[in-house]
């Protein structure tokens, strides 16, 4: 189980507001899409789920619990790059999470307990199609294999929750669809929950099993960073019918509103 | 007609164009010193090399009268052996200062400002205090070469180790790193590399600071040879130990660069395309 409850979080940098009152509940092994134009406030979000930025009022559980205000190993992570260690090779950089775990003054394993992790790294690496390129350098591999390696490590702690910002922003579309490919399978095995960054809206439609839509409901012209972001639609996917829209029972300004679904739906 | 920027010597002309200025320039000196000898056969300024290489045969295999060394080899055991143990003492505290002000924030706002500051300190204005409080051995010397470099090398690494892309750092507490563990598999690797490139970078200046002392007060070493051969004008010795000096200085920075490649190929994938 791994339920996330956000409870009416704001974000604020100095006098700018960057979100203002979100509160939703997320379902355990959901398949969460985020988008929204540039600057709403999506990244931010998903940081503060990770752990990375705290939020300036309101509270964030997982399982009941708030979550600790730094990244932990429950909560794994895919960036759009940067994510995986230049210095190790592709099994290295899997084998790291299984030492860090079990060797707390060397990070480093051993004999025995060393090919017990090598065995568990090497089945995660083919597990994301990596496996003749174990011995290889990050540096060595494509965009798209540099991607499998940083979805691999995040797999290797087993987390609750899978964060992906704008995973697959950098790929090619060829690629960008092999690795819709390989994340869906993974995500239905493990039941984890996924909550993903994108700009990608067909990848958000066709991944996700529910939508939320950031952008800024109200704008004052005199003084833009006065309103942050809010979730403007939450849509499930999960159904074959009409996508019905969630947790709308009493809309938020309806013609702010929906003078924002046309912009944020030309952004696309 | 070819651009300029688009002719690339072959691995033969690129030898010879190596070449090339080391030549001109011992042929040069070959000319003005075989014409100062002839206007004058005293001359002590441009010896000729004949003369150069009966002064290094001699200090390199006659033992010293006085002391029965060697000259040559127990100057040049001298003063590599201040020379290592102080561009290893430093390289030490560059590394373990250096990984934590990048790594720590709070060590970072506590240290910081102040190693900025002691950087600034010209560590020859120091020697005096040095060999105040350390005495005429050994100690002084190595002291201020550490002196010398080790902030360079402490700001250095800091500032590599804070350029570590924050994914990274993220990542690796998503995987259940601490601090600790974090520093030594994410850290201190990703510094290595750099560490020795600012080493290549201070071996100029660390025997510069170790000659500076070895001529104020030493007994043997290669700045002290140097700077006592001096007052008889001894040209002959002071050109080979010049010579020889930086062919020292030369050969490490060379064996640096191919350890360090060696060692961490991933460092220099760049470099290689």
């Amino acid at each position: 189980m791994s339920i996330i409850r956000v409870h009416n979080v704001w974000m604020e940098y100095g006098d700018q507001i960057v979100l203002e009152s979100i509160s939703l509940v997320i379902a355990s092994g959901a398949f969460v899409s985020i988008v929204g134009p540039s600057g709403c406030g999506k990244s931010t979000f998903l940081r503060m789920i990770l752990g990375q930025e705290r939020p300036t009022r309101g509270i964030i559980t997982l399982d009941g619990v708030a979550l600790p205000h730094e990244p932990g190993p429950e909560r794994g992570v895919v960036f759009q790059r940067y994510s995986v260690f230049p210095h190790l090779n592709v099994l290295q950089n899997v084998l790291v999470a299984f030492e860090f775990a079990d060797s707390p003054l060397t990070a480093k394993l051993f004999g025995s307990r060393k090919r017990a992790a090598v065995e568990k790294a090497q089945a995660l690496i083919e597990a994301v199609g990596l496996g003749e390129h174990a011995q290889k350098f990050p540096s060595a591999l494509s965009g798209g294999q540099q991607q499998r390696l940083a979805i691999a490590q995040a797999l290797a702690k087993q987390p609750k929750v899978l964060l992906l910002d704008e995973p697959f922003g950098a790929l090619d579309p060829g690629t960008r669809a092999q690795m819709h490919a390989l994340i869906k399978p993974l995500w239905r095995e493990r039941g984890m929950t996924v909550i993903m960054v994108t700009h990608d809206l067909k990848e958000a439609f066709g991944l996700g099993t529910r939508l939320l839509a950031f952008d800024k409901p109200r704008t004052d012209p005199q003084a833009p960073e006065r309103y942050g972001a809010r979730i403007i639609y939450d849509l499930d996917l999960s159904r074959d019918g009409p996508v019905p829209v969630l947790g709308f029972s009493k809309p938020i300004e309806s013609r702010a509103t929906a003078y924002e679904t046309t912009r944020s739906t030309s952004h696309a | 007609m070819r651009r300029a920027i688009n002719i690339v010597p072959g691995s033969g002309t690129r030898i010879l164009l190596v070449l090339l200025p080391f030549l001109l320039i011992a042929g040069l000196y070959v000319v003005v010193s075989a014409e100062r000898r002839a206007a004058n056969p005293g001359d002590k300024l441009l010896p000729p090399i004949t003369e150069m290489a009966e002064s290094v045969r001699r200090l390199a295999t006659e033992p010293d009268r006085r002391s029965g060394n060697l000259t040559l080899w127990s100057d040049t055991a001298a003063s590599l052996q201040r020379l290592f143990i102080g561009l290893g003492t430093a390289a030490a505290i560059g590394l373990v200062l250096g990984l934590t002000l990048g790594l720590l924030p709070i060590a970072s706002a506590g240290l910081s400002p102040l190693i900025a500051v002691l950087s600034m300190i010209p560590p020859m204005a120091i020697l005096p205090i040095l060999f105040i409080a350390f005495g005429l051995g050994e100690l002084s010397k190595v002291v201020l070469v550490v002196i010398g470099i080790a902030p360079f090398l402490v700001r250095d690494l800091a500032m590599a180790v804070a350029a570590i892309p924050r994914e990274q750092i993220i990542k690796a507490q998503t995987l259940g790193a601490s601090t600790w563990q974090l520093l030594l598999r994410v850290a201190l690797p990703q510094a290595m590399p750099r560490l020795i490139e600012a080493l290549r970078l201070s071996l100029g200046p660390a025997f510069l600071f170790l000659i500076s002392a070895e001529a104020i007060a030493a007994e043997s070493g290669l700045g002290y040879r140097i700077f006592l051969v001096r007052r008889y004008l001894a040209m002959d010795v002071i050109l080979p130990y010049v010579a020889w000096i930086t062919l020292l200085a030369y050969i490490f920075d060379w064996l640096l660069a191919r350890v360090a490649r060696r060692s961490f190929p991933w460092a220099y994938v760049q470099e290689a395309r």
